[in-house]
């Protein structure tokens, strides 16, 4: 490098900017017509195109189905329901397999493991009982959905149909006054909202980015996904006769990711309008060829990048929590264990939500990742229901599947309001502890970053709250002749 | 009739040495050469990425997946070199932020050799930025990918025209089954172990009036920086009032073409 003298460089500067006067407007347009039209003349000379009438164009048929006004929602809506119907009705078997060997299985040999190896209560409780089970119960209850779910959406990924769900939500971003590409980010939101919001990066605009990133959250994210098909497939599936349940869960689930896509719109509408108000851009989105994905390949990729490193993610956070929520458990103040005077402090306030002091304790332990929601839940409804059959001592979870499951929430005075709300509130909530660093890193702001905490989470009180108060009132008014 | 190379018979040729191919992975050390892969999105850059290094860059097929740099590392003919996959983009010339990092890195991160992959099925549109490129550099290779599904199409790319028409070498592969990528390789280390042409290419002919202050300005950039390689870009860049390219000039941190051999890169872009 050489560093030139100050001086002359400023010259150049001053002398640059006299010629831009001179040269005028119209500039940058001359510059750009001039590469597009050596461009086109240099493809011109390289190409030789078929001869003939052209031929049938199988991609841009598909893309006129899939992308046409009349069907090309429907389409999104029916293929979603399939992945999750799939997803859900398939992950039943392997999930129950999985906790008779790691919990009913796993748990009292290592239990009977650490009495023989002479372990203390109190340490053979925070290891087994605490982070064993939890651990346990993330891998068991996580893993079979997160291995159907993710090789199948990134299946569709690969065959080139997200830049088409891109293309069909582009009209309604517009209107709402967000940029087209937002759909892009939201899309990889899907996946995982850390990357959602770096994938913000495409849109130029600093406020169309801006939104992008504090709409993000509201697509539902791998972590939550699990949350949203066990919650479905225990409360939403019973309501329906037997043959129906797996179709009626997967519905639910697609409801609610349908009313993420609707809050994004909607919050990025009211941002548009008040904090960030400005012109929306526009941009031209390529659609990719369709092509056939290799399918053994994709499959093996997603479950190595995609369900392993949630999964991960999940046990590195269920460790400690784990050892937390026992020692929560065990340790009392007065008679009573922590755990019981947290969630009683916490119960008024779930109970004007919808939901009930557990879960919003659930929710305060799993700020790191949304991934231990679930398993944070049930350990902590038996602990406070002490459930008889569920387990030997408070703070242990044990068996786990279908009906023995259900049984226990519904010990710990769970309905469908609170199965209902507890999926609205997964959906609005403040984002994990990663994206709201990688929200900080992005934007470089403080302000927003805590804009993008607050918002969801206001959001999704109010939502909660809403259904709740309205539930109650139909109740009454039901039983009022 | 359009004659393809039989693989088969290629892998047979004694010239043929497939064995000069060692992925590296993530083995960043002691690199010789850097290589930076531009290219639209969507046109296959990350499986080219993959099949050099043997990482396993997630590959999704819509534009916008790859936003930040991926590094990985390859050894070819028993050179090492440092493989840097940027954003794709369809020009260098606008301001968002994947842009803005995949035109720093050429532009600032000195590359030795600059591959370009272009989708075949889509020439026009990829030219574009295929120009803007060469007129930073000339240590380009051109990737034309794809090829296989341009043939599905009935269409019929001549490579060796557009090779002469833009004064780099054009290498036609098809990543996905791994076609070409020998020659492709072999391109490369022709242009990092060659000598530095100083000779990237002009844009367009400019009207009278910007001709006489690209020549003004360019005449002023080279008085600065003796060596600089792009003065024309650089004049037409600061006509368009980038303020990247201002500050850059009144830093004095416009790069002069690297040293024969390798240097370490001299600008970290930030992510």
């Amino acid at each position: 490098m050489t560093r030139a003298p100050a001086s002359d460089a400023e010259r150049l500067l001053a002398r640059a900017q006299q010629w831009r006067w001179e040269i005028g407007h119209g500039f940058h347009d001359q510059l750009m017509e001039a590469i597009y039209a050596e461009a086109a003349r240099l493809a011109d000379r390289a190409v030789t195109r078929p001869q003939g009438p052209p031929r049938f164009d199988l991609d841009r048929a598909i893309d006129r189905l899939v992308t046409s006004r009349r069907w090309g929602f429907a389409l999104m809506l029916l293929l979603f329901t399939l992945v999750f119907w799939i997803t859900i009705s398939g992950a039943n078997v392997p999930s129950a397999w999985l906790s008779w060997l790691l919990i009913e299985q796993g748990h009292p040999f290592l239990k009977h493991l650490s009495a023989a190896i002479g372990l203390s209560p109190w340490l053979s409780g925070l290891l087994v009982d605490g982070m064993y089970l939890a651990t346990a119960w993330v891998v068991s209850v996580m893993l079979p959905p997160m291995a159907i779910f993710f090789p199948l959406f990134t299946l569709l990924e690969d065959f080139g149909y997200l830049p088409r769900v891109a293309f069909n939500l582009d009209r309604a971003f517009h209107r709402a006054g967000a940029h087209g590409k937002q759909a892009l980010s939201m899309m990889m939101g899907f996946g995982c909202n850390a990357a959602g919001v770096v994938a913000t990066r495409v849109i130029d605009s600093p406020r169309e980015r801006l939104i992008a990133i504090l709409t993000n959250n509201f697509a539902l994210c791998n972590g939550r996904w699990p949350t949203q098909i066990l919650i479905a497939g225990l409360f939403i599936g019973s309501v329906a006769p037997a043959f129906l349940a797996g179709f009626l869960s997967a519905l639910a689930v697609v409801g609610v990711a349908v009313l993420g896509v609707l809050m994004t719109f909607a919050v990025s509408w009211g941002l548009s309008r008040t904090l960030l108000r400005g012109e929306v851009s526009t941009f031209s989105l390529e659609l990719p060829p369709y092509r056939p994905p290799r399918i053994w390949r994709t499959i093996v990729t997603s479950l190595v990048d995609r369900t392993a490193y949630v999964l991960w993610r999940a046990v590195v956070f269920a460790l400690p929590a784990g050892a937390a929520i026992w020692l929560v458990a065990n340790v009392s103040l007065g008679e009573v264990p922590l755990a019981g005077h947290l969630v009683r402090v916490l119960d008024p306030v779930g109970l004007l939500l919808g939901l009930n002091g557990v879960i919003l304790l659930a929710y305060v332990v799993a700020i790191p990742a949304n991934e231990i929601v679930i398993p944070t839940v049930l350990m902590l409804t038996v602990l406070m229901t002490g459930v008889a059959d569920v387990g030997a001592g408070s703070g242990v979870m044990f068996e786990l599947e279908g009906a023995s499951l259900a049984r226990l929430l519904d010990a710990g005075g769970w309905t469908l309001l609170t199965a209902v709300n507890l999926m609205l509130f997964s959906l609005m909530h403040n984002p994990c502890s990663t994206t709201l660093l990688t929200i900080y890193r992005e934007t470089g702001s403080r302000r927003w970053t805590v804009v993008a905490a607050l918002l969801p989470l206001a959001l999704g009180v109010l939502a909660t709250f809403a259904v709740a108060q309205t539930c109650r009132l139909v109740a009454i008014a039901a039983r009022t002749p | 009739m359009n004659h393809r190379p039989d693989p088969a018979a290629c892998a047979a040729c004694p010239t043929h040495d497939r064995a000069q191919l060692a992925r590296l992975g993530v083995d960043l050390a002691d690199v010789d050469y850097v290589v930076a892969l531009a290219g639209n999105p969507n046109t296959g850059k990350s499986t080219v990425f993959n099949a050099l290094t043997g990482l396993r860059q997630h590959t999704g097929n819509w534009p916008g997946k790859t936003v930040a740099r991926a590094e990985g590392a390859f050894r070819y003919a028993g050179r090492r070199y440092k493989l840097v996959d940027l954003p794709g983009t369809y020009s260098l010339l606008s301001t968002s932020v994947d842009e803005e990092v995949a035109r720093d890195f050429i532009l600032f991160g000195r590359p030795d050799v600059t591959v370009i992959v272009v989708d075949a099925t889509r020439l026009e549109r990829n030219l574009n930025l295929v120009l803007q490129v060469l007129a930073i550099t000339d240590r380009a290779v051109v990737c034309l990918n794809l090829m296989d599904e341009a043939r599905r199409h009935g269409l019929a790319v001549d490579h060796r025209r557009l090779a002469r028409d833009l004064g780099v070498r054009v290498v036609p592969t098809a990543a996905r089954g791994g076609e070409g990528l020998p020659a492709l390789l072999e391109a490369i280390d022709e242009v990092a172990t060659g000598a530095t042409g100083r000779h990237t290419r002009h844009i367009w002919r400019e009207p009278p009036r910007v001709r006489r202050a690209v020549a003004d300005l360019v005449a002023g950039l080279e008085a600065l920086f003796p060596d600089l390689p792009n003065a024309r870009w650089v004049a037409l860049r600061l006509l368009d009032g980038d303020e990247r390219i201002v500050e850059a000039v009144r830093r004095g941190e416009l790069p002069v073409p690297a040293a024969p051999v390798a240097v370490p890169l001299a600008l970290e872009v930030a992510p």
